[in-house]
């Protein structure tokens, strides 16, 4: 076989891994690179800042399942994605983000646009490589795309000198993967297994706490399928909202900081908590010792180390949750249907005290005709696209109010950064995910604060001719932090006034985006009508109740008990 | 809490001492001392880690350090039968009136001397930490000018029945 140029190469096996869609911004180092990609098939969407272009290659995974790949440049290229790569890191998402480096002879001498990014990355990648022999090109890079979606799925970083990408290289045959060092556990313990499904026999009160890992492992039939045999009611971290639908009886909806009464109530007091592909995350639990403090917990993970870092487990079970689910019902399925069936009967006492919690403190909030509260702008785009559309967020109270109002009963059509909770994750996002789905209604729910933070995408999202939806939640605070001040700071609102903002509809005008604005609570509707109506990037202004909060809410490190409601 | 002597096999490869580090400085874990060298396979590094903390920051370091992907194998070697050594270097006044006291007590705990000037001696001590803390502890009195270190190294002990 001829030789090729590492470039073409790199390229050549992008294609092998079915990549279709990459996201990038130029530069010298990666010159190359953007000169073979030109030669190929693959979509290459130019963002306008490098943090859009890790966002939206995240986004796309998210939607998708996929491995999103992002290619920067160096030196600041390269820096400028870092957000994204922890973003991607703290929820799992499999990535592979191609920076291009100074050539080999120069590094370590302080180069133009020379960083050391593998040492930078090294806290936030599941792993990371600096190439440093053309024969490892693409080897390397077919194993960072078999770590990066592999076991625990996250972003890989692949560190390219740009003499490197210049060789003449003989592109090597394709080989199954393996390393003997990383073998992750899919097949849980069969033993585990039974152990944990005699103890869910003998529970009255059992609940399930199901985060991202179901959705990562494609999961939410198995669990929809086990919930509903056995009659336990399911609460969902933000990470796991719609992978469990949440239109169903059996759903509590959210847990945690501003989840639902119900939610944290059954938590609090269940008998047995069944955490699947959730880790128990400060936001979800609160005060540590009161989180469950009643239940036997079985906690299904696909990493070990997620297991027994901040509770003590009973059962235990390494495993992909989707292999461990359905073993699970494999379990269940084995007994007879009497048993089973009486099983889930005896979970009813339970149901009624969970049906009755959620009658007395309904997610709620109070309507008032005279202001545009944000929680009826969700509960509007809710109806007026069926619940169906893919929502990205900002972060703040817009994603908190996007998590409570709108029902989730698919996955992967919520898209949001959970664990690092990046504000200006949304927009980009929106353009990840409508890349990924053309024809699918895309909305980035957000804050005035937050869409400042990368607003220039909006100029990406036009040249891809892309017909996103950004509905901002108008505060003129940056509300969240504003809410903490309200309740812990004596309103001291220091530095959360946000009282010069660009005027969002002459800013879309300026992009050539199409701007709506409401003001008052009658023009909702029909502002949501016109952009789901038009065939462009929409930004719509809602100014909505300035001094609103989210509720219910549990404050930092408190119980329960101490929940603030409506 | 009590000190876990941690041996970790890792790939030979550059950056890969900088993860295990990096990995205790990012979550707070700490090292009372740390040893690394090639083993018999040079594409292998043995690193030995001596690390305090109660059992469940022990079982999360070793899950952490397992999670890798350069890592191959991790023991905790404080868990079987073991033997343990570190070498130190220790640079003490040896004055015409403290000379002969300095060689007693290095030959009573078998260490020797491997420098000598005029007002020193630097000797080589070998043995498990606590021998090395009691060396030091005697000398301390006659005046200690500099002391080296290595670090723990250890070996679980050969099964005795194969
Ligand atoms: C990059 C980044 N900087 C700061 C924060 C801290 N923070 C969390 S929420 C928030 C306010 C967000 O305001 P806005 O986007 O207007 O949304 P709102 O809460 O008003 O809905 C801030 C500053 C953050 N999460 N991310």
């Amino acid at each position: 076989m001829g030789k090729i140029t590492g470039a073409q190469a790199i390229i050549k096996c992008l294609q092998e891994e079915g990549v279709k869609t990459i996201f990038g911004y130029p530069g010298g180092a990666v010159i190359d690179l953007y000169d073979s990609l030109m030669d190929s098939d693959i979509h290459h969407v130019l963002v306008r800042h490098e943090q859009g272009a890790v966002h939206a290659a995240d986004a796309f995974s998210r939607c998708t399942g996929e491995v999103g790949v992002a290619l920067l440049t160096s030196g600041p290229g390269a820096t400028n994605g870092v957000t994204g790569i922890a973003t991607a890191y703290m929820d799992s998402i499999p990535l592979v983000v191609l920076t291009g480096q100074v050539p080999r002879h120069l590094i370590g001498n302080d180069a133009f646009q020379e960083v050391d990014i593998v040492g930078i990355t090294r806290p936030c990648t599941k792993h990371n490589y600096l190439v440093s022999d053309k024969d490892d090109i693409v080897s390397i890079l077919r194993e960072a795309f078999y770590i990066a979606r592999t076991g625990r799925p996250g972003p890989v970083l692949v560190d390219l000198p740009k003499d490197l990408v210049a060789s003449l290289i003989t592109y090597p045959e394709k080989k199954p993967i393996r390393m003997q060092n990383y073998q992750p556990t899919y097949e849980p313990h069969i033993g585990q297994i039974a152990k944990a499904c005699k103890l869910i026999m003998k529970a009255r009160k059992p609940v399930f706490y199901v985060g991202g890992g179901v959705t990562l492992s494609d999961a939410g039939g198995e669990l929809t399928e086990l919930a509903k045999k056995l009659n336990i009611p399911v609460t969902m971290t933000l990470m796991g909202l719609g992978s469990f639908p949440g239109s169903h009886e059996l759903s509590m909806g959210m847990l945690g900081m501003h989840g639902s009464y119900t939610a944290n109530m059954a938590v609090s007091q269940c008998d047995l908590l069944i955490a699947v592909g959730a880790r128990f995350d400060d936001r979800v639990t609160g005060k540590l010792d009161e989180f469950a403090s009643n239940a036997k917990i079985i906690h299904i993970d696909i990493d070990p180390t997620s297991i027994s870092k901040n509770v003590k487990v009973d059962v235990p079970i390494v495993a992909d949750c989707r292999y461990a689910l359905r073993a699970m019902n494999k379990w269940f399925d084995a007994e007879d249907s009497f048993s089973i069936a009486e099983e889930a009967a005896r979970h009813e006492p339970w149901f009624n005290i969970i049906k009755e919690w959620t009658e007395q403190h309904p997610m709620t909030y109070k309507d008032d005709d005279t202001v545009i509260k944000p929680q009826y702008v969700i509960q509007m785009l809710d109806k007026l696209t069926n619940g169906d559309a893919i929502i990205t967020t900002e972060v703040g109270q817009n994603q908190m109010w996007a998590a409570q109002f709108y029902h989730f009963n698919k996955p992967r059509h919520f898209i949001t950064s959970g664990g690092l909770g990046t504000m200006g994750f949304g927009l980009p996002a929106a353009i990840g995910a409508q890349m990924a789905f053309p024809n699918k209604t895309v909305i980035d729910v957000a804050g005035d604060g937050s869409i400042q933070m990368n607003i220039q995408e909006l100029a990406t999202a036009r040249q891809q001719g892309l017909p996103i939806k950004i509905a901002i939640l108008n505060n003129n605070f940056l509300g969240m932090v504003r809410q903490w001040q309200e309740l812990f700071y004596n309103r001291r609102y220091a530095s959360t006034v946000m009282d010069i903002a660009p005027d969002f509809v002459k800013l879309a005008d300026a992009f050539g985006a199409v701007g709506l604005r409401a003001t008052k609570k009658s023009e909702v509707e029909a502002v949501i009508k016109e952009a789901l109506a038009t065939d462009n990037t929409v930004v719509m202004d809602f100014q909505v109740n300035p001094e609103e909060s989210v509720y219910p809410m549990v404050p930092a490190g408190k119980s329960v008990a101490d929940m603030l409601l409506v | 809490m009590k000190n876990h002597t941690i041996s970790v096999l890792l790939q030979n490869k550059p950056g890969v001492l900088s993860r295990v580090t990096g990995l205790f400085s990012g979550r707070g874990y700490n090292i009372e001392s740390l040893c690394v060298a090639e083993t018999l396979d040079p594409g292998i590094s043995c690193l030995t880690l001596v690390s305090k903390g109660d059992e469940q920051i022990i079982e999360q370091i070793t899950k952490h350090l397992h999670k890798l992907i350069d890592v191959i194998k991790v023991t905790d070697i404080s868990e079987k039968e073991y033997v343990e050594r570190e070498m130190a270097l220790i640079r003490v006044k040896a004055e015409a009136a403290t000379r002969a006291e300095v060689l007693r007590v290095i030959d009573i705990f078998r260490g020797k001397v491997v420098d000598v000037s005029a007002r020193s001696y630097a000797v080589e001590v070998t043995g498990t930490a606590s021998k090395i803390q009691a060396v030091i502890d005697i000398l301390r009195p006659i005046g200690i000018k500099e002391i080296i270190r290595t670090g723990t190294i250890a070996m679980a002990r050969a099964d005795k029945k194969k």
